[in-house]
């Protein structure tokens, strides 16, 4: 590592182990997430998201590998570390008993506000993520969605110089989800490097500057969303037929300037085909027209995340090195 | 449609709020860290108040049943058995309330909220110090029941109120000093449950097999052996003599060392299971 780039990451592993007893939870991590930035980590049930994040944030010390966080190391700087991270759990981790109010209070006092200020800091937070109507009910008795957000605003009473969070969004429904990311959007404009968890490609894409693909326990792609959808290699071809009539055709005309198998669509009148070179598409237009097949629609498509995670986590065993993108 | 212009306008609003940045200050000190967190089961008792019952009416109930139910048979008269038994009740009552450090411990450490605390640059054990010093309240509170009840039926100490007020705190630095014992069963142990068998299990000898209800000399000699070494008798005859107006500097002196010791072997290995607890 060359001391430029120390410098400018905010989080780094290298080999990160942890095991519960057979168990390889967490099997050889390496992480690198620059200073300012968000970073994705993006994996299945049971992948190790969770146990990662315990490690970096100081709550379980690794069996192997190490890890820096604004350069200080997680095991020996602990206390240290601790001075400039945030982290939002994936379960709750605000008191149900206590009122929002005194949850965001106490936070405050924990991190050294004064009593006065933490008074302030809790409204003004409850304010900011629309939580007032409920400042004085215990947190039992709040929705998923406001959970949620009482629990990233007890992470951010202070400003993190690194956030971590541990799935912020599952469970919410699709405004309450915008409303998080509109935060961690916001957090992230004020310097704070963001490392987040999540299950939801779309998240990943909407947010993250760099993904990382983690399955049983090891990184199998990692680089920026663009990045992945690439490895996973070819665009398709999205052709709508004006005339279903023309199929046959049209199919035929496909197979030969593509060089490639249409694939079949229940959908009438829909052919899409892998693209290897999206210029050849350019010369399939002309044919089309020259044979005078009439089109509705026609259009080259990246593959999305979701391609992406199931080409990734479904052949991860045989494709492991040819997918592991950038390191 | 209104909800969604609040919404947005909840949105803009959040968009200058928490950008505003608000610097880190100084973490807090190793007190202030455990009294923020006492204060933080404070208001868990304010709002959840059944948590009081082992404190209230327990002690009422033991009184009664005990004063009325043997007070003839083992003094002659009850009036003079309840003179013998109440400061015994206070030490029971405020001793069996310690063990219920460890079961709200475990509870409460299953939660995600200890993660939060354990990820703020505070002292490490700030939690179970200030768990364990809102449980002084409830000490207080069962100390004050007991107290109450027995003044009530007749209990009259030859102390002074400050002789009064010495044996309650006594009672409370002992009852202080053995939770840290149910905190410790509280982080090793799998469930409140399993805490809660064990401590129980630990809690009869320490308390029943006492000077609480009855003198010790009646008792077969391998159990007076036991009652004789019990830190309980020795704290119950302290508390008796100061409630009568005659402190046995003895007593009180095994007393302290009975804490003195229960807190340095179990403040560490709690402080170290604590830090391990993943
Ligand atoms: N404290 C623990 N003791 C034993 N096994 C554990 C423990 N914590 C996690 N594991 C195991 O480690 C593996 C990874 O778990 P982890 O919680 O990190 O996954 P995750 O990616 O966060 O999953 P999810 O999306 O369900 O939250 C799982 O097989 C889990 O059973
Ligand atoms: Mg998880």
């Amino acid at each position: 590592m060359s001391t430029l780039d120390t410098q400018t990451m905010a989080i780094e592993a290298h080999g990160l182990v942890k095991t519960f007893g057979e168990n390889r939870a967490v099997d050889g991590v390496d992480l690198a997430v620059r200073a300012g930035t968000v970073y994705g980590v993006l994996g299945p049930n049971g992948a190790g998201k969770t146990t990662t994040v315990r490690m970096l944030t100081t709550l379980l010390r690794p069996d192997g590998g190490s890890a820096r966080v604004l350069g200080r190391d997680v095991v020996d700087d602990a206390d240290e570390v601790r001075k400039f991270i945030g982290l939002t759990g994936q379960y709750a981790s605000v008191d149900e008993d206590l009122t929002g109010t005194e949850n965001l209070v106490l936070q405050s006092r924990l991190v050294g506000l004064s009593r006065a200020q933490s008074k302030r800091r809790a409204a003004e937070l409850l304010e900011s993520f629309d939580l007032t109507d409920a400042a004085s009910r215990p947190v039992k008795h709040f929705s998923g969605g406001m959970r949620r957000r009482i629990d990233l605003a007890a992470s951010i009473v202070v400003t993190p110089d690194v956030l971590f969070l541990d799935e912020p969004t599952t469970g919410l429904d699709p405004r309450s989800r915008g409303q998080v990311w509109d935060i961690i959007r916001d957090l992230v404009a004020g310097g704070t490097t963001v490392l987040l968890t999540t299950q939801y490609l779309d998240e990943a894409d909407q947010l993250a500057d760099r993904i990382a693909v983690i399955d049983r326990g090891t990184v199998i792609a990692e680089g920026t969303s663009a990045d992945l959808k690439a490895s996973v290699g070819r665009s398709s071809l999205h052709l709508r037929l004006a005339d279903e009539t023309q199929r046959d055709l049209a199919e035929r005309l496909v197979a030969q300037t593509l060089d490639t198998t249409p694939r079949s669509t229940p959908e009438a009148g829909v052919i899409t085909a892998p693209v290897a070179d999206p210029d050849l598409v350019a010369d399939l237009m002309i044919r089309l027209r020259a044979e005078g097949v009439r089109i509705d629609e026609i259009g080259v498509q990246r593959p999305s995340l979701d391609e992406v995670f199931l080409t990734l986590t479904g052949h991860a065993a045989e494709d492991d090195d040819t997918e592991r993108t950038a390191a | 449609m209104t909800t969604t212009t609040t919404e947005t306008r909840a949105a803009e609003r959040s968009a200058s709020r928490v950008a505003a940045r608000v610097d880190r200050p100084q973490p807090p000190s190793a007190l202030s860290a455990s009294l923020t967190l006492g204060w933080r089961s404070v208001l868990k008792i304010r709002r959840i108040p059944e948590q009081l019952f082992d404190v209230t009416f327990q002690p009422v109930i033991f009184i009664l049943m005990f004063v009325y139910l043997f007070g003839g048979a083992v003094s002659g008269s009850t009036q003079e058995y309840l003179q013998f038994v109440l400061p015994g009740i206070l030490v029971q009552t405020v001793v069996m309330a310690s063990l219920y450090t460890g079961i709200s411990l475990n509870t409460d450490i299953g939660k995600g909220i200890f993660d939060r605390f354990r990820s703020l640059p505070i002292w490490r054990p700030a939690a179970l110090v200030g768990a364990l010093l809102a449980d002084s309240i409830r000490y207080v509170v069962a100390a004050a029941v007991c107290l109450a009840v027995g003044m009530a039926m007749g209990f009259r100490p030859d102390g002074s109120v400050f002789d009064v007020v010495a044996a309650v705190l006594l009672v409370l630095v002992f009852a202080f000093s053995l939770s840290w014992i149910f905190a410790f069963l509280g982080l090793v142990m799998r469930s409140a449950g399993a805490v809660q068998g064990v401590s129980m299990l630990a809690m009869f000898p320490l308390t029943f097999a006492s000077n609480v209800f009855v003198d010790p000399s009646t008792m077969p000699g391998w159990l007076r052996a036991w009652v004789d070494v019990n830190p309980v008798s020795h704290l119950v005859t302290a508390v008796r003599g100061l409630m009568a107006g005659g402190p046995d500097a003895g007593d009180i002196g095994w007393s302290l060392i009975g804490c003195a010791v229960l807190i340095a072997v179990f403040a560490p290995l709690t402080v170290r299971a604590y830090r391990r607890k993943s």
